[in-house]
């Protein structure tokens, strides 16, 4: 298991294989469906992102709000494949490094990741109470009107994922799937 | 003739919300122990101890065990000998819904206009009711709080009757192998099999109240489901859709009648985070 604290280097970045498990430390930004839909008209109009995303890493998740006294609630990934007509756009723009989500990316996101070196980690769906407890500190930055799809700045320690799509396009939803199944038919499993 | 007055009902499904977000069924939870057992993968091992962490986590802190707290989905029999006093039943849920979510810190995930406005409501109402009127003085109110993830996967089929047995079992495994990770495997795969497209997808979605473990009364259909989740658990896809043994914790069947030019077959997938909660007045 290695740990990376974010941002991470470039050459770490690069370094990174599909199916390790990793743990983040450091600055995540969340964004989900409706946070993307403006992020998206702001760069096709030219207007300036509310926020830098240069280096950073985005989280999909839209948390449960903290009871008195907590920092957030429970903060697993949603699915991310809803944002894939946005994605290739927001990496080019954005210089972003690293995103969180869970379930598997269409072909144009997977050519951003390649050709702009960000990994795409997966987290693990439904383990939200757990993940919650990695959060050290959450403020919203921008987009609050829009409750839980608001823009969070999270600080997060030792978050668990694995790496599920490198920057060279290695994908464990395809590998890791076409090697269990192998497994199975040919009676290993 | 039993009377249940408009407050009660409000608080009680005010319970059965916060608790429902909280607590992961005693079968659900065996069901990830016994998947843990069974996996190979490492990413699906640590997966599966994840999701087994969380509810414990979720348990003894009182957090919702996923961000995603659903939509309220209201599976409710009213006894012929109940007498509702105060306002309208749906009133009653809404409300408890609305007071659930809030005093919970349970997520608002309902937006008011699926199309164009989408905004969120704030308080996760309307919620989703479904009423069934029985014998009997009891009022049965039962929430599958269901998360838009698992949702998205679901889908409808109207085979030919010629389509058959194979028909159905290519098309449910076909169905959870094309949903990847996105419905949070292992899921529990709920089929509704006969009635009308609608009835179906109802069926389906009733399926998937059954406790782990529980069989289709009927052999014929028991060993259906058996064949399907032998299937599902070799499409390799795994915890999480990132490789491994086990993709599904259970298939539940559940059938009616239909026309003889039909086979409707709908498919409603549960995430590992399966929640259900019921209360009886």
């Amino acid at each position: 298991m290695c740990s990376l604290t974010i941002p991470v280097a470039s050459s770490e970045i690069l370094s990174l294989e599909n199916g390790e498990q990793v743990l983040l430390t450091g600055k995540l930004y969340t964004a989900r469906d409706a946070a993307h839909k403006r992020l998206i008209e702001l760069i096709d109009t030219n207007n300036p992102p509310p926020v830098d995303l240069k280096g950073q890493f985005l989280y999909y998740t839209g948390p449960t709000p903290p009871k008195p006294g907590e920092v957030i609630g429970s903060a697993g990934p949603t699915t991310s494949s809803r944002m894939d007509g946005y994605t290739p756009k927001l990496i080019a723009a954005s210089g972003l490094r690293g995103i969180i989500g869970k379930g598997n990316r269409g072909f144009a996101v997977i050519e951003a990741l390649k050709k702009h070196g960000c990994v795409y980690f997966a987290a693990t769906g439904g383990a939200g109470a757990l993940l919650g407890k990695c959060v050290t500190k959450a403020r919203v930055v921008c987009y609050e009107d829009l409750g839980p799809e608001a823009i969070y700045e999270l600080e997060v320690v030792d978050f668990p994922a694995v790496v599920a799509i490198d920057v060279r396009g290695g994908n464990m939803y395809v590998d890791g799937p076409e090697e269990w199944r192998e497994r199975r038919v040919g009676g290993r499993g | 003739m039993k009377t249940i007055s408009f407050n009660r009902i409000v608080v009680a499904v005010r319970e059965l919300c916060m608790r429902a977000a909280c607590g992961l069924p005693p079968d659900v939870l065996d069901g990830l122990k016994s998947a843990l057992r069974a996996e190979q993968s490492p990413q699906g091992k640590a997966a599966l101890a994840h999701c087994i962490d969380n509810a414990a986590i979720a348990a003894s802190e009182r957090v919702p065990i996923c961000q995603d707290t659903g939509v309220a989905v209201f599976f409710v029999t009213v006894g012929s000998e109940c007498s509702l006093t105060g306002g309208a039943l749906s009133d009653a849920i809404n409300e408890g819904c609305r007071r659930g979510y809030r005093d919970g810190y349970l997520r608002s995930s309902i937006v008011n206009d699926p199309l164009f406005d989408r905004k969120n409501t704030g308080d996760n109402t309307p919620a989703l009711i479904h009423y069934d009127l029985v014998e009997g003085d009891t009022l049965t109110i039962t929430l599958l709080p269901k998360g838009g993830g698992s949702e998205n996967m679901s889908a409808l089929r109207m085979l030919k009757p010629a389509d058959g047995k194979d028909g159905i079992v290519d098309f449910v495994v076909e169905t959870v192998a094309n949903a990847g990770g996105n419905p949070c495997p292992p899921v529990i795969v709920g089929v509704g099999i006969g009635g009308t497209a609608d009835t179906a997808s109802l069926l389906a979605k009733r399926a998937l109240l059954r406790k782990i473990g529980s069989h289709h009364p009927e052999p014929r259909y028991r060993e259906l489901e058996e064949e399907i989740l032998r299937k599902v658990n070799t499409t390799g896809n795994g915890p999480q859709g990132l490789g491994g043994l086990v993709t599904a914790l259970a298939v539940h069947v559940e059938t009616f009648p239909c026309h003889i030019a039909s086979l409707p077959v709908a498919v409603n997938l549960n995430c590992h985070a399966a929640r259900r909660a019921t209360i009886e007045l």
